[in-house]
């Protein structure tokens, strides 16, 4: 929910229950006035009445309400002593210019008592009232019409104060949102002079600033590590491969330092492969050219051809669609050649290698002997379905981490027990539009 | 020939002289940039194995001041570093080659090897021992005189033998020069011996007097029979 429409539900709700309490003690303070002025006006009219019957004893015998509003009974001295002037709510027949019979109306009563030469009459007089239901009805139209009067305004108070007030906050998160860690060089900046968003953006540049050392030294630190494994690699095995030229050496001890040397070699491997990496993520790769993808295809098909006669795999290449890319070519050789090595490296003998190059990918599909991989893992650093090769476990991680810097689409699935691995060159570029 | 290493790391130093050492050539060494410039200044070197980072200076700064010189164009780089601006730069200041650490001897050897004989046989590329002939300019094999065919791996295979005669060639090493980075894991590896055995065929039913032996299952060695 949007910060505008979370103050506009906070705001309509509590305005709401303002106006209701209000709408109610407003109601029953204006009844009261009513009546009183009402109650004043029939205490008036009692007294001219008293007094018009000292002179006109004609209206004592006024028993029924007529166009006068009132009636005098006689009444006993007692009952009369006992009295007090009584005001009541009541009803009565009245007919007004809209009604066509006379209706039900209510009436305000005045009952009181007064002493005429000794008798004693009971003085009834009514005054129309002003009908609850009409005020009650009328309080609430206007209440509700002061309600929406009120929403709208704040509704629109609201809109121009959060689109101005909040606008620096909105900047900001604009700017956070495009920013990358490693690729965004600089850190996000607002005009503004709110405190609270200058706190903000403070925070925010702290945490940033301190997130973007601390990627850059794990890089340096990936970099530098790599770079500084290099020689001692090299020592080790230079040193090892003389050894074994010297010849005077037992078959078993040979053996063991040939597995050593094998171990090395895949020290070395990994470590270039880290600093391969290293490098993608750094982007030293700026060379962009328009690379066939069909040549490089071609290429490493050549550079395996050896080692696929050997494992006497079934292999074609089914599509051929000339397709090019804009890319470093370094980086091309890199993804096709890792993945169709791949292929060849986990298909077993005899397996059965796809390649299929169309409009926009490239899709290498081989016989599997494991089911499905696990397609969330296996483009992970140092994730591997069998332990047992002697793989780096970076080759496929690579390859994701290529594509992620040209937006390639790279995906697997798993279709008729083949594992087919797919390259989108239009990738996130295509779907965008 | 008179070869100088420049390379700070003792170890390695050691390791490469130790191997070019078999192969005959006269071997210097300096272990800074000092060092370096001063021999430099003064002798004359058939090659020279530089690392570019040195104590003291750039191994970069060397190549230049080589090619003030007049010297350069006999150099090979070792480098930690497999950055492709390096190596830009070093080839455009004069270097031969660039091989980054860690390499196999074998590596270390056969690119020597290659630059030494630009510099000494110009023109006329070509590889003779015994009673071979491998010609690298027309990419053929002659045995007694008379053309042997060899695919493009097989000549790639019998090249590098030929550089690192009478020493060890490793499997990976070999794999490394001829497939380069098309085959990198250690399980693929089995299938360089039936390449092994289609030349040792092809060169045994040509008369040819060398032969390609296996060492401790770990590599091969090339030698006169």
């Amino acid at each position: 929910m949007k910060l505008l429409d979370q103050s506009l539900k906070y705001l309509s709700f509590s305005m709401l229950l303002v106006l209701s309490v209000w709408g109610v003690i407003f109601y029953f303070n204006m009844l009261r006035e009513i009546k009183e002025s009402i109650d004043e006006g029939l205490e008036n009219y009692k007294r001219l009445i008293v007094r018009k019957a000292q002179t006109d004893t004609a209206i004592l015998n006024n028993h029924e309400f007529d166009e006068r509003f009132y009636t005098i009974q006689e009444i006993s001295q007692s009952h009369a002593l006992s009295a007090k002037d009584r005001y009541a709510d009541t009803m009565m027949y009245m007919q007004d210019a809209d009604d066509e019979y006379p209706e039900l109306e209510p009436v305000r009563m005045l009952t009181t008592a007064f002493e005429h030469n000794g008798r004693y009459y009971e003085l009834t007089i009514v005054n129309s009232m002003v009908e609850e239901d009409d005020l009650v009805k009328e309080l609430f139209r206007e209440g509700l019409l002061l309600y929406l009067l009120l929403l709208a305004s704040v509704l629109v108070v609201n809109n121009i104060v959060l689109q101005r007030l909040w606008k620096p906050f909105y900047d900001l998160l604009q700017k956070l949102k495009a920013f990358r860690l490693g690729n965004s060089k600089e850190i996000p900046k607002i005009e503004t002079r709110t405190k609270e968003f200058l706190d903000l953006q403070q925070t925010i540049n702290t945490l940033l600033q301190h997130s973007m050392e601390t990627y850059e030294q794990q890089k340096e630190f990936i970099g530098n590590a790599s770079h500084e494994l290099q020689t001692p690699l090299a020592i080790a095995t230079g040193k090892l491969e003389l050894l074994l030229e010297k010849g005077a050496l037992k078959d078993s001890e040979a053996e063991t330092i040939a597995q050593v040397l094998q171990i090395i070699e895949r020290l070395t491997r990994l470590n270039k492969s880290l600093l391969l990496l290293t490098k993608i993520e750094n982007r030293q790769f700026p060379h962009d050219q328009v690379i066939s993808i069909n040549d490089i295809v071609q290429q490493a098909i050549e550079g395996l051809e050896e080692i696929i006669a050997f494992k006497k795999l079934n292999f074609s290449l089914e599509g051929n669609t000339p397709l090019t890319v804009k890319m470093d070519k370094a980086l091309a050789v890199i993804i096709v050649s890792n993945i169709i090595k791949n292929a060849v490296t986990h298909t077993t003998e005899k397996g059965r290698i796809i390649i299929d190059i169309s409009e926009h990918r490239l899709t290498v599909s081989n016989t599997a002997h494991t089911a499905a991989l696990d397609e969330e893992k296996i483009f992970n650093r140092f994730y591997k379905s069998d332990a047992s090769s002697g793989g780096t476990g970076l080759g496929l991680a690579i390859v994701k981490a290529i594509c992620g810097l040209y937006r390639f689409d790279v995906s697997y699935r798993f279709a008729h027990n083949m594992h087919c691995f797919q390259i989108d060159f239009a990738g996130k570029q295509r779907n965008r539009e | 020939m008179k070869i100088l290493i420049i390379e700070d790391e003792k170890e390695l130093q050691k390791a490469i002289v130790a191997s070019l050492t078999k192969e005959q050539f006269v071997i210097e060494t300096a272990s800074d940039y000092y060092a370096a410039a001063e021999k430099i200044g003064i002798y004359d070197y058939d090659c020279i194995l530089l690392d570019i980072m040195l104590p003291g200076g750039s191994g970069l700064k060397l190549l230049e001041e080589l090619k003030e010189l007049g010297k350069s164009g006999n150099v090979i780089i070792i480098s930690a570093k497999d950055s492709l601006d390096d190596k830009i730069k070093g080839l455009e200041l004069g270097a031969d080659d660039y091989l980054t650490k860690p390499f196999h001897i074998a590596e270390l050897n056969a690119r020597i090897k290659a630059v030494l004989r630009r510099k000494v046989l110009d023109g006329k590329n070509t590889i003779e021992t015994a009673n071979i002939v491998l010609d690298l300019q027309e990419r053929q094999l002659l045995v007694n005189g008379a053309l042997v065919p060899l695919n493009r791996k097989e000549f790639d295979i019998l090249n590098y033998f030929l550089l690192n005669k009478n020493r060890l060639v490793a499997k990976t090493a070999l794999a490394e020069h001829v497939w380069g980075d098309s085959i990198d894991q250690a399980d693929n590896f089995d299938f360089i011996y039936y390449q092994i055995k289609n030349l040792r065929k092809k060169l045994q039913s040509a008369g040819a007097a060398i032969e390609i032996e296996s060492v401790y299952g770990i590599g091969y060695k090339m030698r006169d029979t």
